[in-house]
């Protein structure tokens, strides 16, 4: 291992005086061992960020560089545990170190010492290879394939039944021994063999994304809103309903009060698809707003690597991240510290490339061991000011699938989820429609198509009624407005702390249908000459 | 580890509240450093850059009087640290923690790092227990809990000041035989308010602990005061087990000290010349709220925002808003109408709401009587546009009715003046005023 001096410090900066590091590659930084990153190589000087509050760090003290880059370690005992933006175990450290985090040191994020029941998939003379499947244990409910690192060769002996992570799976040729985990470059997304186009809706169970704007298996969505417009209940509601296998969901520079009422609520809540209970199918990053801001840069690539992890195995993972701003934030202030040149509004002039190559990682996948998984992503953004015209809003629009826009009027109504349903879209909507049509009911698409219009309507209704007042408007535009009315408070509106909370497509399908056969026959009796009061007081029976 | 402490004579620039030194060894960043003055006069700094042998120094106060050649610098080898104690509570410091009450410093029991340490997600107890402010906009509509932070967004002229006070006054836990103890950090303010809010503090039965930044004394010490006052809450809060209220006024003012300092240090500056770093740095005070798990003790915050030109995305509005878990938004159009207190309670919100009301805590139908005043009153403020336009005769008589309801509602609900409401009160206020308008709970 190399051994330098730090030359200087500032903020989360430190040069020194190290040679023959390589750009990116992970650094040991002071006598507490602060986990640090190559982000600028000179020739007799490398410049690196610390992941950690680098005060009380001095000048003269060392440096060691680890010869890899910053990475996750992947394997069995990741479900259902809680990481800060390095995969330290926050759980673990809370037991050894109490309620606040004083002390850092180098913890890893598996558990070394857990037993588990495994059952190879291999025989001795197989030959191994990266991403090929060494067997299986059982990680709470879900088979936990264990994939092979970068060993290769050819297989001498397998172990089976009771292991820990730190004892060998097996044996290679020439004595290598083959781990149960493996580590993998953060900032890398893992290979597959090929990717395919998102075809299968993801269900979450908020009517207005699931029937409006739906979102894809292996699609990007991102959920831009000011404060106090429910952004992160919206993904709250979706990581305790969606239909997928895994829920990855990284906090990252949010509250950490929030973090507590998630992880409370995620230890009572039971997955409606599979009745248990919904830690046992979530991995949590945390990185709350007042932990160190170079972590939290970190924090979403710790996070997508991990859920790429399960994705290899064939599983559908959601990747939740809460909020996309704060990384940007997290990147300036990195960016400012390194004196580079800013672009828009301070941010660093690659952000859009960054958050591209980012979001490029969720997709539909055939892994390496030729199973099918899907990564897909919801990310919230923070814009300030509530004005959408900011950096972070205009990169992110460029290449996400779905855009669900939340408002801040409809959220001083108190009309939750606040989604704006005019400005909102989804690049996904056709194929998803004739997806939902063929599952749930053919008339899915006929419906969505109404149910637009009528709000539609509404809205140039509503400049109409302004001016002239509602009285003065006929009695077929007072229907459509009373429609519209019903559509915006019974079907997009969905209160979170309700048993309405999880609508699944079929209830969604037949709220719909009521409405508009309502508004309907209401239509009929008006050509009738039946007068409007009436036709509403029948219809409220 | 030193073993002795190192003096320097080698500044080489004096820029505002920062000092270069050079020829500095083995320096460390965060390292506490006494600067002496020719006259004798010492003063605390802190060490926030080192590149090489060269030291960038920030001094905690006014640098007037400071010269190249004559002045010291120790550099302690120590980070910096808040003496504690229970016997704390009663006092009053400036800035830099010298009591300003004439008694002598207590002896402490116990020193921590004015930073703090963040709390470990893990380990937060998710904010519980409601927290009776006695003004029904928050007890009914936006209910502060335990643990939470929930800053007071007030315009410049509005009464801020005086509802501070009514929750000084007023504010009481639910649960019997638990009290407050309210930590007061008070930021840039003129004699005027301090006066005012000392008169209130000492009518105070409860015990409380302040910090002081007057206007005119330096902006740094704006800095320092609010990091004070919360390692002394998380003291109270986590070492004595009490639960504490941390009241920070002016945020505003602690913003554009940050922007000054930061200006001095030839930082990029970001939104409105705010630093670009100013979300990770409120975070860093918001955020030592909380409660944690398997502990008595709270520290709850209510810090007060003035938006500059009324604008509730100035930068300092909305990275609180960003970070603190709601909002209660003082409105000038109620102030000119007389309510008091002018809470809007439409763009007020208080994220933590649903944990600290219902059956048990409150009441069975608390949820539902708020929801639907905020239904009618939001519907009736949204037709005051339509008013406008055609005229009262224009509207339906729903319509007129729902108008006259926003009227009742700010005039009787909102409006209490200073009467104490307890919750009971509040909720049957507010039912009351829906019945009054025939209109349905369900």
């Amino acid at each position: 291992m190399k051994t330098g001096k730090i030359l200087g410090i500032s903020g989360p900066t430190v040069s020194v005086d190290l040679k023959g590091l390589k750009l990116y590659e992970r650094v040991f930084v002071g006598h507490s061992l602060l986990t640090g990153e190559v982000v600028r190589l000179e020739r007799d000087h490398a410049v690196i960020q610390v992941y950690e509050d680098t005060r009380g760090l001095g000048v003269g003290e060392p440096v060691k560089g680890v010869g890899r880059p910053l990475t996750v370690r992947l394997g069995p005992g990741l479900m259902g545990n809680m990481y800060d933006g390095l995969q330290r175990p926050l759980l673990q450290m809370r037991r050894e170190m109490g309620p606040f985090i004083r002390v850092w040191k180098e913890i890893y994020g598996l558990d070394y010492m857990k037993r588990w029941n495994f059952t190879p998939y291999i025989k001795p003379g197989d030959k191994l290879e990266f991403g090929k499947i060494i067997g299986e244990v059982q990680e709470g409910a879900f088979k936990h394939l264990i994939i092979c690192g970068e060993e290769q060769g050819v297989v001498t002996r397998v172990a089976s039944g009771d292991v820990s992570l730190d004892e060998p799976f097996g044996e290679l040729e020439g004595g290598l021994e083959i781990p149960g985990c493996h580590e993998w470059p953060v900032r890398m997304a893992r290979p597959y063999r090929r990717k395919f186009a998102p075809q299968t809706p993801l269900v979450t169970g908020q009517r207005i994304i699931d029937f409006l704007f739906p979102l894809a298996r292996g699609g990007v969505a991102i959920i831009p809103g000011g404060f106090g417009t429910g952004k992160t209940i919206f993904e709250q509601s979706v990581a305790k309903f969606a239909d997928v296998d895994i829920v990855v969901y990284v906090g990252c520079g949010e509250r950490g009060n929030e973090m507590a009422d998630l992880i409370a609520e995620f230890e009572e809540i039971e997955d409606p698809w599979t009745k248990r209970k919904l830690t046992e199918r979530t991995v949590l990053v945390v990185n709350t707003s007042n932990m160190p801001v170079a972590a939290r840069e970190a924090s979403i690539y710790t996070a997508v690597t991990m859920a790429e992890y399960y994705r290899d195995m064939g599983y559908h993972v959601l990747f939740l991240a809460d909020s996309l701003s704060r990384w940007a934030e997290a990147l300036r202030e990195i960016s400012t510290s390194l004196e580079e040149m800013p672009g828009e509004e301070g941010y660093p002039t690659y952000l859009a490339s960054r958050l591209s190559a980012f979001m490029e990682r969720a997709g539909v996948v055939e892994t390496l061991s030729g199973k099918t998984g899907s990564l897909s992503m919801i990310l919230s953004v923070s814009p300030p000011g509530g004005d959408f015209t900011e950096p972070v809003t205009q990169a992110c629009l460029r290449t996400t699938g779905a855009f669900f826009m939340l408002d801040t009027s409809l959220a001083h109504r108190r009309h939750f989820p606040a989604i704006n349903w005019f400005q909102s879209y989804s690049l996904y909507g056709k194929d998803l429609s004739a997806h939902f049509c063929k599952t749930v009911a053919p008339e899915w698409e006929e419906h969505r198509r109404r149910a637009g219009q009528i709000l539609q309507q509404e809205e140039s209704l509503r400049e109409v009624a302004e001016i002239v007042g509602a009285e003065g408007l006929q009695d077929t535009d007072r229907l459509v407005m009373h429609t519209a009315e019903r559509i915006r408070s019974e079907f997009l509106g969905q209160n979170a702390y309700s048993d309405d909370a999880f609508s699944p497509p079929g209830s969604t399908l037949a709220r719909i249908r009521d409405i508009v056969s309502h508004h309907d026959s209401a239509v009929e009796k008006l050509k009738q000459g039946a007068k409007l009061e009436e036709v509403l007081k029948e219809g409220s029976k | 580890m030193r073993l002795s402490q190192h003096i320097y004579k080698t500044i080489r620039t004096i820029a505002g509240p920062l000092l270069f030194l050079d020829k500095v060894q083995a320096a460390r960043i965060g390292e506490v450093v006494r600067v002496t003055l020719p006259d004798g006069k010492n003063m605390d700094a802190e060490v926030l850059e080192i590149e090489g042998d060269t030291a960038l120094v920030e001094v905690y106060g006014s640098t007037q009087g400071l010269d190249i050649e004559q002045t010291t610098v120790t550099f302690t080898d120590a980070i910096k640290k808040v003496p504690l104690s229970p016997d704390i509570i009663g006092r009053v410091f400036n800035g830099s923690f010298v009591p300003l009450d004439g008694s002598p410093l207590f002896i402490p029991e116990r020193w921590m790092p004015l930073t703090g340490a963040p709390i470990n997600p893990a380990a937060r107890a998710r904010p519980a227990d409601f927290i009776e402010t006695g003004i029904t906009a928050i007890d009914g509509l936006n209910t502060l809990v335990r643990g939470q932070k929930l800053p007071i967004f007030s315009c410049a002229g509005l009464p801020s000041k005086e509802v501070v006070a009514f929750i000084l006054r007023n504010a009481r836990l639910a649960e019997a035989g638990r009290s407050f103890v309210v930590v007061f950090a008070a930021l840039g303010l003129t004699f005027h308010e301090y006066s005012f809010y000392r008169s209130v503090l000492d009518e105070m039965r409860t015990g409380f602990v302040a910090f002081v930044n007057m206007a005119d004394e330096p902006v740094m010490e704006r800095l320092l005061a609010p990091r004070f006052a919360l390692t002394v809450a998380e003291y109270l809060a986590f070492e004595q087990h009490m639960d504490v209220l941390v009241i920070i006024t002016d945020m505003t003012n602690y913003c554009d000290a940050l922007r000054e300092i930061s200006t001095a240090r030839e930082e990029l500056p970001g939104r409105r010349g705010y630093p670009g770093y100013m979300y990770s740095d409120l975070a860093s005070l918001y955020e030592r709220a909380g409660r944690i798990r398997d502990m008595d003790g709270s520290v709850t915050m209510l810090p007060v925002v003035t938006m500059p030109e009324d604008d509730i995305t100035h930068p300092i509005p909305d990275l609180t808003g960003y970070i603190t878990e709601g909002q209660i938004v003082l409105a000038r159009d109620l102030h000119q109408k007389g309510v008091f207190p002018p809470v809007d309670v439409l763009p007020s919100l208080s994220r933590l709401m649903q944990q600290g009301i219902g059956e048990g805590r409150t009441r069975k139908d608390h949820r539902s009587v708020s929801n639907h005043l905020y239904k009618y009153y939001a519907k009736g403020r949204d037709l005051r546009r339509l008013e406008a336009i055609v005229g009262r005769d224009g509207m339906t008589k729903a319509d007129g009715l729902m108008l006259d309801f926003a009227d009742a509602f700010e005039r009787d609900l909102a409006g209490q003046g200073m009467k104490r409401r307890t919750v009971q009160e509040s909720l049957d206020a507010g039912l009351e005023l829906i019945k009054r308008f025939s209109l349905e709970v369900k």
